[in-house]
């Protein structure tokens, strides 16, 4: 059984005040996502990835399709039992504090007064709220409360999480923890369906991804399936003379050069010949090797590539 | 619907920490300490006077808590997004609704309550304070029990005005909610009239539409029997129960739309 499943997912909205027409928010959105599995998912600014969390969560109705959550419809109460969401940019009662928040949600969720309290301290100090737990919400800043957001997502020990930009308002070190706390989601087994535009956040975490564009799921697969192939190497060297790196130029050794500090070069070569062969050529005229690495495909050309090759939205036929 | 009461205590813990409310509930009380002072001005009138203000004072502080946290009680969660959380979470939409509309109505019970016992409190106090020759005057007893009935009647009213609150809530923006809850509680005093306009006017039309009219709009001159029990008229524990009935329905009514209204929309 699948974690999340849609099948042809599409969601029309009316826009317009004098002149109503209809617009494609998301359009047959196919998508299966595994138990225990990372997924991440992609799409620059409104290609229709929160639209497609609210359907998820029932926040909106569904043009045409349908989505299934651990086998059951999106919005059935038992699966909002072992289901947590984070919503974009999340906004909490201000006049309650973080341990009331996660309270008042733990009571929804059906858990006694003994759980709560158990649960609650712990999972503050697993998003890194510490004696600030007590304030208001209106004294929070807009990490503290997207931490808050998450915790909440976790009050219920969920089997399936769904994070709408997780890492969104976050510092370079919650962004790192956030990253930690999904790495431990996934040993403990949950399902974790979140989308991001930090492409490096997908690459580090996800067993696979989806790239939403215009409304449409351009490509999904894991990170091998969207071909991030070796496409050549980046060589370092320094005491590199201007002959010796025009003859490896004219004979097509290097593809590119960039000058570096302290009379090093960043050099980019091709598949072939081989990087060893380039390299002991250029050592034989004097050069000295600093580093060398693969230059593979990032996610990050993938999402270019899928965006740059899909049209622009269209209307939907009227309904 | 152990969620409607934990969203209830939500919304009254929202009510206890915003400083309108308290403000709303001093003034309810000034306004019964001023009754008494004018009261004190008056030669023989005063106790009727105070019953009058107290009463009046019960009524309108508690309007306007049910209307002006009423029309907020849907809009607030939808517009600042906490509507999202929420509903990820294993409760219904009507249990939302629902949750709502008891926390509204349970600080409106605990205003009311707090307003009446001060209300009882300044005419006890005057029952003290007076001569047995002045109480031979008075239409009825100071502290009379049956002010309760009036009081009830209050209260059922104010729930009748938070379902219209929370009903345009669920659909419209607050300032649109005021005007449609305040509108209908104008028109709803005036039932009454309605239902007789055949005898002002020739068109057996328009008479038969505002007599149709009165029987869709919220009847609220129903529940006022403030004059009776001030003047020491009798007002049958029938008539009571029969209204209070009447309002039961009417908000059950108003309920099941607003839970229809909000479970057919789109948190965009």
């Amino acid at each position: 059984m699948d974690a999340i499943r849609t099948e042809g997912l599409t969601k029309h909205y009316t826009v317009g005040f004098w002149r109503r027409r209809p617009y494609v928010a998301l359009d047959d959105v196919t998508l299966h996502v595994g138990q225990g599995e990372v997924f991440g998912f992609l799409g620059p600014n409104g290609a229709g990835k929160t639209t497609t969390l609210k359907l998820l969560m029932q926040l909106i109705y569904p043009t045409a399709g349908r989505a299934e959550i651990l086998g059951r419809p999106a919005g059935d109460v038992d699966v909002k039992r072992r289901i947590g969401y984070l919503p974009e940019q999340p906004y909490f009662y201000d006049y309650l504090s973080a341990e009331e928040v996660l309270d008042y949600f733990g009571a929804l969720c059906g858990q006694s007064a003994a759980d709560r309290r158990a649960r609650i301290a712990g999972l503050l100090d697993e998003v890194g709220i510490g004696a600030e737990r007590r304030l208001p919400l209106r004294k929070f800043s807009k990490g503290m409360l997207q931490r808050v957001g998450i915790a909440q997502a976790l009050v219920n020990d969920p089997e399936v999480v769904f994070l709408d930009e997780p890492m969104s308002g976050l510092d370079p070190l919650g962004r790192r923890e956030i990253r930690h706390l999904i790495l431990r989601l996934r040993d403990r087994g949950c399902t974790v369906f979140f989308s991001s535009h930090v492409l490096s956040d997908a690459e580090a975490l996800c067993s696979r991804v989806g790239i939403l564009v215009a409304g449409k799921l351009a490509t999904s697969g894991t990170l091998s399936d969207l071909a991030l192939n070796l496409r050549g190497w980046e060589l370092v060297v320094s005491g590199l003379s201007e002959d010796a790196l025009a003859q490896a130029r004219s004979r097509g050794h290097v593809t590119s050069a960039t000058p570096l500090s302290d009379a090093r070069y960043a050099l980019e070569l091709p598949l072939t010949p081989p990087p060893e062969d380039v390299l002991s050529g250029l050592m034989a005229q004097g050069a000295r090797l600093v580093s060398l690495n693969p230059l593979r495909d990032t996610l990050e050309d993938v999402f270019v590539r899928q965006v740059g090759s899909t049209p622009v939205r269209q209307a939907a036929e009227p309904t | 619907m152990r969620a409607v009461g934990h969203i209830a205590v939500n919304v009254f813990k929202e009510s206890v920490r915003d400083k309108v409310l308290y403000n709303l509930v001093v003034f309810a009380v000034l306004l019964i300490a001023m009754s008494y002072l004018i009261g004190e001005l008056t030669a023989g009138q005063d106790l009727k006077i105070i019953k009058d203000l107290g009463l009046a004072a019960i009524s309108i502080f508690g309007l306007a808590i049910a209307v002006f946290i009423g029309i907020g009680l849907v809009w607030k969660e939808v517009e600042k997004r906490s509507i999202y959380t929420l509903l990820s979470k294993p409760i219904g939409r009507a249990e939302f609704v629902l949750g709502k509309y008891c926390g509204l109505v349970l600080t409106l019970l605990i205003n009311v309550g707090v307003m009446t016992i001060s209300f009882y409190a300044v005419v006890a106090y005057i029952d003290w304070v007076s001569t047995p020759l002045v109480r031979a005057s008075w239409p009825a007893p100071a502290a009379d029990p049956a002010m309760l009935k009036a009081i009830g009647l209050i209260m059922i009213e104010l729930m009748i005005v938070t379902a219209i609150a929370l009903f345009f809530s669920t659909f419209s923006s607050p300032f649109l909610s005021a005007v449609f809850t305040i509108g209908l509680w104008v028109v709803g005093q005036f039932g009454q009239d309605l239902r007789e306009f055949g005898a002002v006017v020739n068109s057996s039309t328009a008479a038969t539409m505002a007599r149709g009219l009165s029987y869709v709009l919220p009847d609220f001159a129903a529940f006022d029997v403030k004059a009776q029990v001030v003047h020491g008229q009798a007002v049958p524990i029938s008539y009571v129960a029969l209204t209070s009935a009447y309002g039961v329905a009417y908000l059950a009514l108003l309920l099941a739309g607003a839970v229809v209204v909000f479970s057919r929309r789109d948190f965009k």
